[in-house]
């Protein structure tokens, strides 16, 4: 099994339907022990999915935005494990103002912005930081992303985020390499989350993608995007660090 | 499954839930006019309701689900189809 006796913090499940439900699943699939978080209103939610995994893990209480939330979950893990293997990030929320307005980047005003940013980028780092006196050399740190090279239909601010997680993917690659701990991201494309159906324009997204993908694409199975993970957060890309991978059917690589 | 049980269960659980009175939970009321739910209310609500009825419900289908009528009717649905499956 790819994961045998590797210890995960997965943050992100909401549903069922969620990225990182997926990821939870395999990764115990593949012999990982897991810890999931949810903070205030969806934590009930994220304890009723949790119930539905093969080994249903414990719900620790965490707001990223919280720097004593941080540092009661790396408390936590470090009393339950000592340490920690790996890390999956798979947050982002942007205010409505951000995402889908007719006018576009000009309707959100910068506090709108900065939580964003704050939630969807600043936390990768914050996350990554409160964990990594737990992380061992070989130790994974991986973060769900949303091409940001390019701009989309209605993803507005959620996209200069996405692009402010890329480049923090790159120092804290940087940063945390000499530890021996890679950091990277994973790519995806659009899938029918319970987080994704409230984004504007996302159907608009979803319905022209798995025409455009070399591969095809199912907005509906997260699955593929699971395997990246569970690859990113084995043994099994011992040298690559800082890298985005595209799990889209191949549509970053087609023009048209 | 009759109606009115279906009914039942769903009224517990949106009691439970929601935080309203049992005689809120009528078949005409909706869930968010008139019982303050949003999206993730009713997300919840669905997961409990499949958990007690061993049903799987696709979220797409909660758009479609308005009222408190509207989710028995959705279960009954579920349930419906489980058994000719």
């Amino acid at each position: 099994m790819l994961l045998e006796n590797r210890k995960l913090l997965v943050t992100g499940v909401l549903t069922p339907s969620s990225i990182a439900f997926a990821c939870a699943r395999l990764a115990q699939e593949q012999g990982a022990e897991v810890v999931l978080t949810s903070f205030g209103r969806a934590r009930s939610i994220t304890e009723r999915a949790a119930k539905r995994l093969p080994s249903p893990p414990d719900v620790l209480e965490l707001d990223v935005t919280d720097p004593q939330h941080l540092a009661g979950v790396a408390g936590e893990l470090e009393r339950r494990w000592g340490r920690v293997d790996g890390v999956l990030h798979a947050i982002g929320f942007a205010p409505e103002r951000c995402l889908g307005q007719d006018d576009g980047l000009f309707a959100a005003p910068w506090q709108d912005v900065a939580t964003a940013v704050h939630v969807s980028a600043y936390s990768y780092v914050a996350l990554a930081g409160a964990v990594r006196h737990l992380l061992p050399a070989g130790g994974s740190v991986v973060g769900l992303d949303f091409d940001a090279t390019v701009a989309w239909p209605a993803y507005d601010w959620m996209g200069v985020a996405k692009a402010a997680l890329e480049s923090a993917n790159r120092y804290l690659a940087r940063d945390l390499g000499p530890a021996g701990v890679r950091v990277n991201l994973v790519a995806a494309g659009p899938l029918r989350t319970t987080a994704a159906r409230s984004i504007p324009g996302f159907a608009g997204l979803a319905d022209t993608w798995p025409g455009r993908a070399p591969l095809g694409w199912d907005v509906d199975d997260p699955e593929p995007v699971a395997k990246a993970v569970v690859a990113l957060l084995s043994g099994w890309f011992p040298a690559t660090t800082g890298e985005i991978v595209h799990v889209d059917g191949g549509v970053h690589a087609v023009g048209a | 499954m009759e109606r009115s049980e279906v009914l039942d269960a769903v009224r517990e659980s949106a009691v439970e839930l929601l935080k309203v009175e049992p005689d809120q939970v009528t078949e005409q009321a909706a869930f968010g006019e008139d019982l303050d739910a949003d999206s993730l209310d009713l997300t919840e609500l669905v997961m409990a309701l499949e958990d007690r009825f061993g049903i799987e419900v696709p979220e797409d289908d909660l758009g479609d689900v308005r009222t408190v009528g509207d989710a028995v009717d959705l279960v009954m649905a579920k349930l419906g189809s489980g058994a000719s499956a």
